[in-house]
Parts: structure tokens; C-alpha cells; sequence
């Protein structure tokens, strides 16, 4: 057989070597089939690291108890205790030193979350206090009147 | 004692040592329907009541500046639909920008074709479902994609790997609760992890922390006392698109059939 036919041959076996050594070096090492086999498994294992050293920013309650003891315990005594801090603070983060100040939620949207009137049957909803905010003192600030910390302790 | 005496007496004894305490043991079928499958100690669940949601979306809030999705984007890991049900049979539903700043009008968000006004005399059931990825134990979204940038981790939760996804969309094609989109910041496959970063360091996930009403809990479901493990295990409870085969891990109590 001449030459002719097998140039092409040589061609494509040079092609599966360079796509070999390139594989070789361009995939990582822990990248495998893991413990799923082909279909659910092929994964780089570095992988789960990242996600496990993700940052934090929700920290929790007891983190603001120490230096908010003030308002953490009026909270405490209140039926807003099951309102976790950080939901109208915004995350902590690595506060006080970064952010030095949180971004405190104050408007009317805020309250409404739960405050505005849907009584639906079968759901949670309906057995929340309300106010209609069209006539509710329109336009004011809720926290101008109620204390968030302790909504029972009267108005302002 | 004559050698046959001898020969019976010493049976007796070696058995007797060898029988390990754990043979009296009587067998538990919690623990023993918690430990089937493979060899693993953790499998992640999420457990949602429908009954306690009130719709007030904080879950969402969290989710989106714990997990750094772009607060204004219309994308999110973890969302919250209203349904109401009207006497005339009709669903009406909605979820207003995933329910982030939360459901602050009756009015029904139609997307562009505006508000529809709902009467609350003409309303039969309304609720509020959270919804988030579902950590299935066969996982469409990883079967389809190509190069092997979404995969499971043995807890069960399923991660995208950012540096090695290319971002051709076939998951988010293949999921059939919807719950991933393209990241509008690094461009690839985003999903609900869990919060696996928090979880891992035995912390809840940010949308369980910031509930206030307990609707949402995750838990262990391969600990029999885990109080998730036991609601599931005792409770009525239901899952999403049963019939897909993809074995949901995301259960729900009070889930209605207008709920797909």
C-alpha cells in the first residue's frame, strides 16, 4: 500500500496524542467517577472544599447578645423573640469590624411582611395582627410609633 | 469432670464470650430504615410546613445576601409561591420577585399582564410554599451535564463546580423544579446548596436561621432521633413530582395538589 493511504492515518494518531498529553496535563488529578459510577459521579473532588470554606455572614442571634444586651433581652421578652436578629439588621458579616455599621431595614415594607392583612384560611397568615397601610397613618414610618423590639410596650 | 463434661462446659464459655452485647439489642425499625442504602452517616433533608409559612420571604432575603446572588436580579436559590384557591375552583398563584421583599398585597402579581384583585370572601385555601432545590437522590441535572461540573457529594447535596462549568445550560434544561439558574456574576450553573458551607460546620441553613415562624427545618434523615428524621418518618407528608423518579429529599407537610 503507498504512502498516501497511511499520511492520514499518521495525521489522526498525532491528533489522539496531542489530545492525550493535553488531557493529561489540563485535567486535574482528583477529577474521577467518584462513588457513583458514570452517571451521577464524574466530579473534581477539590470541588466540595470550596463550597464547605464558603464565608459565613448569617451568624445568628447570639452573636449580637454580648454588646446588644439591651435590645437583645427586651427582644427576648417579646413576641417578636421568634424574629431572629439579622432578619431586619442584615447579616453581621464579620461586624463590628467589617461592616463597621449594618444597614438597618426601617421602612414600612419591612413590618408589612407579616403585618399586612391576608386572612387566608390554612395558613399562618390569617393569625397575625394586621393594619391596612392605605389607612393606617399612610406615609409614616412604623418604628415613628411601635418599638420593634417590643411591639406590647406601647406606642412611642 | 470427665472429658465430655469438660468438652460441653468449654463450648458453653467460649460461646458465651464471644456473643457480643449487641446481639440482645432489640432491633429499632427507624434505625434500621435510617441506615439502608450505602455506608455514608449524613444524608441532608429539608423538611417545609406549609401551615407555618406566612409568606414573609425572609428566608429569601437570606438566602440571597448569605449566598451572594445578586440582590436585584431576578434569580434565586430558594423562592416562595403564594397560592389561593377561589370558590369558581381557579388557582390563582404568584411569586413576586421570588417573594424577597415579601407578599405585601392581595392583589396577585400577573407578571406583565398586571394584578388580578382578589376578593377575600371568594377565597376557599391560601398558603404560601417555599420552594428550593430539592438535593434529589437521583439527580437529573448532574446525569446531563457534559463535562462533569455538577455532581453529589455523599451527604446528598448536589454542588456546581464553578471553575469547571461551562455554562451550557443543559442542567438548568433538565431540572424539572426549576431551581437553577445562570449566576448573573461568574456565568455559571447556580443552584441551592443547602447552605453547604453552614451545614458542614453544624450550623442551619441561613433560610432555616432566619425564619421566624419555623416553617422551614433541616435535618439529618439517616439519625433516627433527629427531630426532622422522626416528623418524617410519623407525619403525613408529601414530596414534589413524585413521578419524575428523581427522589425529592425536600418533604413537605400540608402540601395541596395545586402545587406542582
Amino acid at each position: 500500500m503507498k504512502s498516501h493511504v497511511y499520511r492520514p492515518l499518521w495525521v489522526v494518531i498525532g491528533l489522539v496524542c496531542i489530545i492525550l498529553v493535553v488531557r493529561y496535563f489540563y485535567v486535574p488529578k482528583d477529577f474521577g467517577i467518584g462513588r457513583r459510577g458514570y452517571m451521577y459521579g464524574w466530579h473534581r473532588k477539590a470541588d466540595v472544599e470550596f463550597w464547605k470554606n464558603y464565608k459565613v455572614k448569617y451568624k445568628g442571634s447570639a452573636y449580637c447578645k454580648d454588646c446588644h444586651s439591651e435590645n437583645y433581652n427586651k427582644l427576648m421578652q417579646s413576641p417578636h423573640v421568634i424574629i431572629p436578629c439579622e432578619d431586619c439588621h442584615s447579616p453581621a458579616i464579620d461586624h463590628p469590624m467589617d461592616p463597621q455599621k449594618l444597614q438597618i431595614q426601617k421602612g414600612r415594607g419591612l413590618c408589612l411582611r407579616c403585618h399586612y392583612p391576608l386572612p387566608y384560611p390554612t395558613s399562618g397568615r390569617a393569625n397575625i395582627p394586621s393594619i391596612d397601610p392605605d389607612t393606617h397613618n399612610p406615609g409614616t414610618e412604623c418604628v415613628m410609633c411601635h418599638n420593634p423590639h417590643n411591639p406590647l410596650e406601647g406606642l412611642k | 469432670m470427665n472429658r465430655r463434661d469438660f468438652l460441653k462446659n468449654t463450648a458453653r464459655v467460649i460461646g458465651g464470650i464471644t456473643l457480643p452485647l449487641t446481639a440482645f439489642k432489640i432491633i429499632n425499625p427507624k434505625e434500621l430504615l435510617a441506615s439502608t442504602g450505602d455506608k455514608t452517616k449524613v444524608r441532608w433533608v429539608f423538611l417545609v410546613d406549609t401551615y407555618k409559612c406566612v409568606g414573609c420571604g425572609m428566608c429569601v432575603r437570606a438566602c440571597k445576601l448569605e449566598n451572594g446572588i445578586p440582590y436585584d436580579a431576578k434569580v434565586t436559590r430558594t423562592w416562595v409561591e403564594r397560592y389561593v384557591i377561589t370558590k369558581d375552583g381557579k388557582t390563582h398563584a404568584d411569586s413576586p420577585m421570588g417573594a424577597r421583599d415579601g407578599f405585601t398585597t392581595s392583589k396577585i402579581d400577573l407578571g406583565i399582564d398586571g394584578y388580578e384583585n382578589i376578593n377575600n370572601a371568594d377565597i376557599d385555601k391560601g398558603f404560601f410554599v417555599p420552594k428550593l432545590c430539592n438535593q434529589c437522590e437521583n439527580p437529573p441535572c448532574v446525569q446531563v451535564c457534559p463535562v462533569g461540573a455538577t455532581f453529589q457529594v455523599p451527604d446528598g447535596v448536589v454542588l456546581v463546580d464553578r471553575t469547571w462549568c461551562i455554562g451550557c445550560g443543559y442542567c438548568i434544561m433538565a431540572c424539572p423544579y426549576g431551581v437553577r439558574f445562570f449566576h448573573p456574576v461568574y456565568h455559571t450553573a447556580e443552584k441551592c446548596t443547602f447552605c453547604y458551607h453552614r451545614i458542614t460546620k453544624g450550623m442551619k441553613t441561613a433560610c432555616v436561621d432566619a425564619c421566624p415562624f419555623g416553617a422551614r427545618q433541616i435535618g439529618n434523615i439517616k439519625d433516627p432521633n433527629d427531630p426532622v428524621t422522626k416528623i418524617i418518618m410519623t407525619e403525613r407528608i408529601g414530596i414534589l413530582k413524585e413521578e419524575y423518579g428523581t427522589k425529592p429529599q425536600v418533604y413537605y407537610l400540608g402540601l395541596d395538589r395545586e402545587v406542582k
